[in-house]
């Protein structure tokens, strides 16, 4: 066959968890500003402009996994098994804060806060430990014979704990501009405030990631500063600062889609320069997609429902969001 | 923790999990094809009362969905987290069948489910009902896919091994393994009975408490209908299923029966109750009747097969274990027979609403089809061990290298959490079946004609103004 699949499912793969990144992103990072925001009234209005998509968002999640068994099954067993303690730290976040957004509505008052506390702490323990996650998918994973060697807390390092907190900020940029986004008033004065300094913190993060990992990382500093790459490489930064820039100037300004577009952009430059580093291995250090593929047999067999059905979810997601558009206002909610 | 090895905990952590996530989806599939069912009687027939239940069991629908998907996210990470080596040895056959669950139940989510709960005044009746079918037919696939892929577990074939890894040679092959259509129907099956048990326990709940409406009467009925036709046939399924594990898995059969070794000439006797001694190679304090499971298995007076003795001893699973979860569910079929009988005998005698012992076995009889399941996946999957992959790969081989230590805390973590979480959501479900389904006097009610249309989002279809809390 001439069709390269490791390849294709890579970029399915990539595809979904970039969805899942910036759709999944602004839902968590409404729970990461709750604790800013105190009224009642202005916390419904917050979950309201969440509720219709959330666990739409999170399905991309279910099918990140299942894809990566069916098309990398020895990432999936070098990953999850490497990453078993903050995965599971992240499903008991993301089963909270999933019945929290219901029980909240609807429980009586004395249980209230009782779930919005849930949703607090299951959005930034589900936050924090992706990041860890991702902080230790870039340290890389210690494999021996297609098995994971290292030990249980080889996740656990400065710079893991660091990706981890920078993940929290950058999930509250997206969510304090779908905010900005959403609503108006006074919540939305508010977000406009909060998202300057964490537009700040957000740049500060990327900053230091991108000179930590090179550092800890020789070959991908070889692949950022030698020539000619540096010159091909050289629009990412470039276009980070410009988006911050923009988007420190459309928080002060009046429009209201702008910060939140933005920060997406900001988030997919992050991305990308997360892919730059590390293609194509899907095992760092070392280890290939191609490496690590599963037989043909089985990625192609899987690509023809994938490829079916995924256009189908696209066009679902779209369209709710499209029927789900415009401002929550506050009391008018869904509930 | 209790001294149990990290490969005992990973067992019961992946065990645990998976019995939870198991009660929704079965619930999910029989209560989708009732919907459908209510559905079509509704524009049918046009009596209200159709209409009045979907809308009374819809809402139960949507609360014990959201849990499913809760739960199953779970499931997807546990074979990679628990059991790695057992997804990069054999992930090339059970990932494409997993992602293909997944994609049809986002599939089914994505397109119908949305205009199932919310499109009742946004859609015309035939398209609502198309949404319904759609979304029953969706659970079935979804449901085939995954035990495809358990099947192909227990009775692995369609592959081939090369450099230590599994490579499908043929994908027919490998879905219709030789267990699969039996276990296909044997599950499907049950998801229904144990629906139809459940909505039936529900109907005389209520009738007890002289809630005596057409609605009630309506579901009990229907219910009722269903185990008195469904029970033999989960019956009359089980055996053949039993038949082909005979063929497949010997040793599972024999640890089922805690038949260890065949006298010569004489039929094996079929044992009804007893303590099978795993070290002692004998069970135990047993009650049995003579030729009886020669019979069953065997189908002539002298059959015999293979007793458990007569395998290594490295190969046997636990027939303490199996010898009783089997029979936990042979006995609750039993009854469900009992109850469908006595069902059909009410009806005739003109008692069927009134009889209030009746009444309180088919209330009590609730859960049982839940614990069937259970108890039958108990069977299946602790009767295939030592072998993760029947005959080719090991338990002890699949586990990944995590501690004791922090399984333990995983584990503990998981108890506390699954308790309080979906014990807060089947309390919510319960108060919901209390509530009783109400009567609608005209087409729009109020309630849902103010509601802007919110697709995929379960739970919400369910009313806000019950507090599930139970703390
Ligand atoms: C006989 C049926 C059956 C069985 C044995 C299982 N499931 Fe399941 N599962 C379903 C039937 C089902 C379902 C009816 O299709 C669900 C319930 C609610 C739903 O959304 O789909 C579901 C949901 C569901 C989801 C959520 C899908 C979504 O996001 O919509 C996942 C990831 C899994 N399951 C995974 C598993 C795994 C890994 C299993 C094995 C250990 C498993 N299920 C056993
Ligand atoms: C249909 C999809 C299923 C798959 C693919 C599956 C797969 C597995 C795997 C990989 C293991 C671990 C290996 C082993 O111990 O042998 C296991 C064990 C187990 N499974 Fe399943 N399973 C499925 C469904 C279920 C269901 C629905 C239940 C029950 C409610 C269940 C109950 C168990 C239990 C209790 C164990 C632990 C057995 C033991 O080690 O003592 N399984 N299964
Ligand atoms: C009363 C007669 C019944 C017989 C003879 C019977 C037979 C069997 C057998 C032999 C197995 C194990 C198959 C294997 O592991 O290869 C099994 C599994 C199972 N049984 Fe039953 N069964 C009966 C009733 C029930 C009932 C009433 C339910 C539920 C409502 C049920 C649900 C299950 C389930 C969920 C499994 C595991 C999945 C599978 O392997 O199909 N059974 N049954």
């Amino acid at each position: 066959m001439g069709i390269d699949l490791p390849l294709l499912w890579a970029i399915v793969i990539g595809f979904g968890l970039m969805m899942y990144v910036i759709m999944d992103g602004f839902d968590l990072g409404i729970g990461i500003l709750f604790p800013f925001v105190r009224e009642r009234e202005d916390r419904d209005t917050m979950i309201n402009s969440v509720a219709p998509v959330w666990d739409g968002n999170e399905t991309w999640l279910v099918l990140g996994a299942a894809a990566l068994m069916a098309a990398f099954p020895m990432a999936y067993a070098v990953i999850l098994s490497a990453l078993y303690l903050p995965l599971m730290l992240m499903l008991a976040g993301l089963i909270w804060r999933g019945v929290a957004f219901e029980f909240r509505f609807k429980a009586d008052e004395s249980h209230k806060p009782f779930w919005d506390k849930a949703f607090i702490w299951g959005s930034y323990i589900a936050t924090f430990s992706q990041g860890v996650a991702l902080g230790a998918f870039i340290n890389g994973f210690e494999v021996q014979s297609g098995a994971y060697a290292g030990g249980v807390f080889d996740w656990l390092t400065p710079f893991s704990l660091f990706t981890g907190l920078g993940l929290v900020i950058a999930y509250a940029l997206l969510g304090s501009t779908w905010l900005v986004m959403k609503t108006e008033g006074g919540l939305q004065r508010r977000m406009r405030e909060l998202g300057r300094p964490i537009t700040m913190a957000v740049l500060v993060s990327i900053v230091v990631v991108s000179i930590w990992t090179p550092l800890g990382h020789p070959d991908i500093a070889v692949r950022w500063f030698s020539l000619p790459n540096l010159i091909y490489l050289a629009p990412v930064p470039v276009l980070v600062a410009l988006a911050s820039r923009l988007l420190i100037n459309t928080l002060n300004g009046e429009t209201h889609a702008a910060p939140f577009v933005l920060s997406l952009a900001l988030l997919f430059l992050g991305y990308s320069g997360l892919a730059i580093s590390l293609w194509p291995n899907i095992i760092p250090p070392g280890i290939s997609i191609w490496a690590a593929a599963s037989p043909p047999q089985s990625m192609g067999f899987a690509l023809v429902g994938a490829l079916f059905i995924i256009p189908f979810i696209l066009a679902y997601t779209a369209w709710s969001y499209y029927v789900f558009r415009g401002k929550v206002k506050a009391g008018e909610g869904y509930h | 923790m209790f001294g149990l090895t990290a490969l005992e905990l990973a067992r019961i952590q992946f065990g645990f999990t998976v019995s939870f996530h198991i009660i929704f989806p079965a619930i999910t599939i029989g209560l989708a094809s009732y919907l459908a069912v209510l559905e079509g009687l509704w524009l049918w027939k046009k009596d209200v009362v159709y209409r009045d239940l979907y809308h009374f069991w819809s809402k139960i629908f949507a609360v014990n969905f959201a849990m499913g998907v809760v739960s199953g996210l779970v499931m997807a990470y546990q074979f990679g987290t628990n059991w790695s080596y057992f997804s990069s040895f054999a992930g090339s056959i059970t990932g494409p069948l997993l992602a293909y669950e997944v994609l049809t139940a986002f599939f089914l989510e994505a397109g119908f489910l949305g205009v199932m709960l919310f499109g009742w005044n946004k859609v015309g009746p035939g398209l609502h009902l198309f949404a319904t079918i759609m979304v029953a037919i969706g659970t079935l696939i979804s449901a085939t896919w995954i035990l495809a892929s358990n099947s192909w577990m227990q009775t692995p074939q369609g592959y081939e091994i090369v450099n230590n890894v599994v490579v499908p040679v043929d994908w027919l092959k490998v879905i219709f393994n030789p267990s699969f259509p039996y276990r296909l129907a044997h599950m499907v099956v049950a998801a229904f009975l144990s629906t139809g048990l459940f909505v039936g326990a529900s109907g005389a709940w209520h009738l007890l408490r002289r809630n005596d409406t057409p609605r009630i009467r309506t579901m009990f009925s229907m219910a009722m209908w269903m185990v008195l036709i469904v029970t033999p046939l989960q019956i009359f399924v089980g055996d053949l299923h039993g038949l082909n594990t005979l063929e497949h898995q010997p040793a599972k059969v024999a640890a089922m029966e805690g038949h260890w070794r065949n006298e010569p000439g004489a039929g094996v006797p079929l044992i009804l109750f007893g303590l099978p001694d795993m070290e002692g190679e004998v069970t135990r304090y047993k009650l049995e009747i003579p030729r009886l499971g020669g019979l069953i298995l065997t189908h002539s007076l002298d059959g015999q097969y293979k007793g458990l003795s007569e395998f290594p001893k490295e190969d046997r699973p636990n027939s303490a274990v199996v010898f009783w979860s089997f029979r936990v569910m042979v006995g609750l079929g039993m009854l469900m027979l009992l109850l469908g009988v006595w069902s059909a005998w009410l009806r005739w005698r003109g008692a069927f609403f009134a009889q209030p012992w009746f009444l309180r076995f088919a209330t009590a009889m609730g859960p049982s089809g839940l614990i069937a399941i259970l108890a039958g996946w108990y069977t299946t999957e602790i009767g295939r061990l030592p072998w993760v992959v029947y005959g080719v790969m090991r338990t002890k081989d699949a586990v990944s290298n995590h501690s004791a230590p922090v399984l333990s805390a995983t584990l503990i973590v998981f108890i506390v959490m699954y308790f309080a979480v979906f014990g807060t959501g089947v309390s919510y479900m319960l108060k919901l079946i209390a509530k009783g389904p109400a009567e609608s006097e005209d087409e729009h009610t109020p309630h849902e004609a103010g509601q802007s249309p919110r697709p995929a989002r379960p739970l919400s279809a369910a009313p806000d103004d019950i507090d599930p809390s139970i703390n």
